[in-house]
């Protein structure tokens, strides 16, 4: 599904990335872990295609084809999408209109006509149900006033309603109770099938007792440092980021 | 022969011309000439019109009358109008009236011309009370207009009728004159509980210049209301001067809406005057524009009453080489306690050759009120950029989404559905995207 070869970035002549590789394949949960300030927020816009960031080397490969130089809508159109950590707040655009624009687009540019509108309520209906959303929020404009918690669960609504192949979810579980964890990772792993794939990037490992990951990763100034199956994450939890970085030395 | 002097020589052919033989009209309009004489165009050397330049197009060897009548087929025109709501009209053409396209009305109000109400006896008692009474009779523009003042909407709506059909008022330029200069005047007078609902528009119909000096006079008695919308989305061979003065009675509530999208210079002084204590005031405006158009928004709310609220909101994306100017004033006078005013100025720069000059300007002369303003500069947000792109909107789009939204709170406040989703029709056509949905 994913695999990401060597990639170097950097903002500002600042190089954040050092060397990252990472295989993702289809039907997989992986988790990326690490302190604050390793590059993972910055790992996870680079896939989406942020352009405030040079990826001075390497490739990221999606289904076989290199998207490095894809714009950001073109790699969405390929399946790729980001639940934000800060989801931004767009007034005067609601809920219902931003994601029936952005359906309607991702199938524009697959060539595809416009859905149909019983169909797109259906399926509105049907996905915020998911989300157990109340019909209100739907009609308020995207993000504003929202909680963080109404925030993270507007975010995989939207996946849930674009049903992506890669779903990169960063730091989903910031800012969210212990109800609305449980529902957007409830969220998350019915939309789990054979054919995509979840990367989540998060601090804590609270969010992996609900979204089981099959890998787990530990990414430290710039690199993967350290990898292994879900344990890893509870001993990282017990033992601290410290704790890598002298068995590292 | 310069403009200016063509104007004043031209004055009294025009008074004989017209042949309204009224003396106290004829007052009016001589001292009028007169002042306009004494102060000529305004230039940037006053500290009202320091960013606006009216040089360039006072070179244009303007005609001030229409030699001819013109007329134009409804289907030429048809777009202009609010066609999914029925109307009153009351249309121009080239500066006459156009029977043809227009729908007047006596029936329990009046919605007609101006040139009758200010010859027919039975308008008498109306014009002399109204007529010229809160236009700023120093203002050299404004004078020039009154001077030449003869032809435009006459709206009179006697008291407790609430006028369910908007009212048109189009101003056409056919461009039959090489270059043409018009000077449109309104009267509206709106009476005690009622409530109407008024759309003014100018639109030139080909490229030929057209200079537009425009007076408009609004009367609010008390407990009525009044939403007025003005769309600029004229060709960029136009110009307009656009003098409002409002003013207001006790529980009125007036709203004016300026959706500047077209047009070469625009210059929009808009003046409110409160007579009575809980009054409403609400000046709004979204301006869309690039190239090298320039639009100026020149408001005044003068808070003489205690009790009042002045609403302010005014939205600007720029883009090419354009500049946009917003002069706010808020002046409140000893009286007027308990004043609650707020302005806001929201500006985008697309371009780096862009220009905005925004001065917000707050006098206040009582001591307990609550005046706000707030005014901000900025670009378009890059975090929500890449958010929406993210989704699978394409750049063009998610920049005009974030326009939209940008806009959103000053659209939404229009009130009459078919305008507002005419308006984000325009705005959709001129950010060149089609986004499937009205705001």
């Amino acid at each position: 599904m994913l695999s990401i070869k060597n990639l170097h970035a950097s903002v500002e002549d600042k190089e954040i990335l050092k060397g990252i590789n990472l295989e993702i394949k289809a039907g997989e949960v992986h988790a990326i872990m690490g302190p604050n300030g390793a590059g993972k927020s910055t790992l996870s816009s680079i896939i989406a295609g942020n352009e405030n960031y040079e990826v001075s080397e390497g490739e990221i490969i999606l289904e076989g084809e290199d998207i490095s130089e894809l714009a950001p809508e073109e790699r969405a159109h390929k399946g790729v999408f980001l639940s934000f950590q800060y989801p931004v707040e767009i007034p005067g655009v609601s809920v219902t209109n931003f994601i029936k624009t952005a359906i309607n687009e991702s199938r524009k540019a697959r060539g595809e006509e416009d859905m149909p509108a019983n169909e797109m309520l259906k399926l509105i209906r049907e996905k915020s149900e998911l989300l157990e959303m109340d019909r209100k929020f739907l009609s308020r404009s995207l993000n504003e006033g929202f909680s963080g918690g109404e925030k993270k669960r507007n975010e995989i609504f939207q996946m849930a309603m674009l049903e992506p192949k890669l779903a990169i979810l960063d730091e989903t579980d910031s800012g969210l109770d212990i109800d609305a964890l449980r529902i957007v990772a409830n969220g998350v792993n019915k939309l789990k099938n054979e054919k995509n794939a979840v990367l989540v990037i998060t601090h804590y490992q609270r969010l992996l007792d609900y979204i089981v990951p099959d890998f787990v990763h530990v990414l430290m100034d710039g690199k993967i440092v350290k990898s292994g199956d879900a344990s890893l994450a509870l001993e990282l939890e017990e033992k601290g980021y410290d704790w890598i970085k002298n068995e590292l030395v | 022969m310069e403009l200016k002097e063509k104007l004043i020589s031209s004055f009294m052919a025009f008074e004989e011309k017209i042949a309204d033989v009224n003396n106290d009209l004829h007052d009016i309009r001589t001292s009028a000439i007169k002042n306009f004489e004494n102060k000529g165009f305004p230039t940037k050397k006053e500290e009202a019109w320091k960013y606006t330049s009216l040089n360039a197009i006072l070179k244009n060897d303007f005609s001030v009358f229409a030699k001819n009548e013109n007329t134009v087929e409804f289907a030429e025109v048809k777009k202009y109008f609010l066609n999914d709501v029925d109307t009153y009209k009351v249309i121009f053409i080239d500066g006459k009236f156009s029977s043809y396209l227009s729908s007047t009305t006596h029936d329990g109000l009046d919605v007609c011309l101006m040139s009758s109400a200010l010859t027919k006896p039975k308008y008498k008692m109306v014009i002399d009370e109204y007529f010229n009474k809160i236009a700023n009779s120093d203002d050299s523009l404004t004078s020039l207009n009154t001077a030449f003042s003869h032809e435009g909407a006459y709206v009179n709506i006697p008291k407790s009728k609430v006028v369910e059909k908007p009212i048109e008022i189009i101003y056409f330029s056919t461009g039959s004159e090489a270059a043409l200069m018009t000077q449109p005047r309104n009267l509206i007078v709106v009476g005690e509980n009622s409530h109407v609902q008024i759309v003014e528009r100018h639109q030139s119909l080909n490229n030929n210049p057209v200079l537009t000096n425009s007076v408009t006079e609004i009367f609010a008695k008390k407990r009525a209301i009044a939403d007025y919308y003005k769309i600029q989305n004229d060709l960029q061979t136009a110009n307009l001067i656009d003098n409002t003065y409002i003013s207001q009675k006790q529980d009125s509530h007036v709203s004016v809406h300026t959706f500047s999208f077209g047009g070469n210079i625009t210059r929009n002084n808009l003046n409110f005057y409160h007579q009575g204590e809980h009054i409403d005031s609400t000046l709004k405006g979204i301006t869309i524009i690039g190239d090298k158009q320039h639009v100026d928004h020149y408001t005044l709310v003068q808070h003489a009453t205690p009790n009042c609220e002045s609403h302010q909101n005014y939205k600007t994306i720029l883009d090419g080489n354009s500049t946009g100017v917003f002069n706010g004033k808020i002046f409140v006078e000893k009286e007027a306690q308990k004043t609650d005013a707020f302005q806001q100025n929201n500006n985008i720069l697309l371009s780096d050759k862009a220009t905005i000059n925004a001065k917000p300007q707050l006098e206040i002369f009582a001591d307990d009120v609550k005046c706000s303003h707030g005014c901000t500069i900025g670009q378009l947000d890059e975090n929500a950029m890449f958010y929406m792109q993210q989704r699978g909107i394409g750049k063009k789009e998610a920049k005009a989404l974030l326009m939209y939204a940008f806009t959103s709170e000053v659209t939404n406040s229009v009130k009459i559905p078919e305008l507002r989703a005419k308006i984000a029709r325009i705005i959709a056509d001129k950010l060149g995207v089609n986004m499937g949905f009205d705001l």
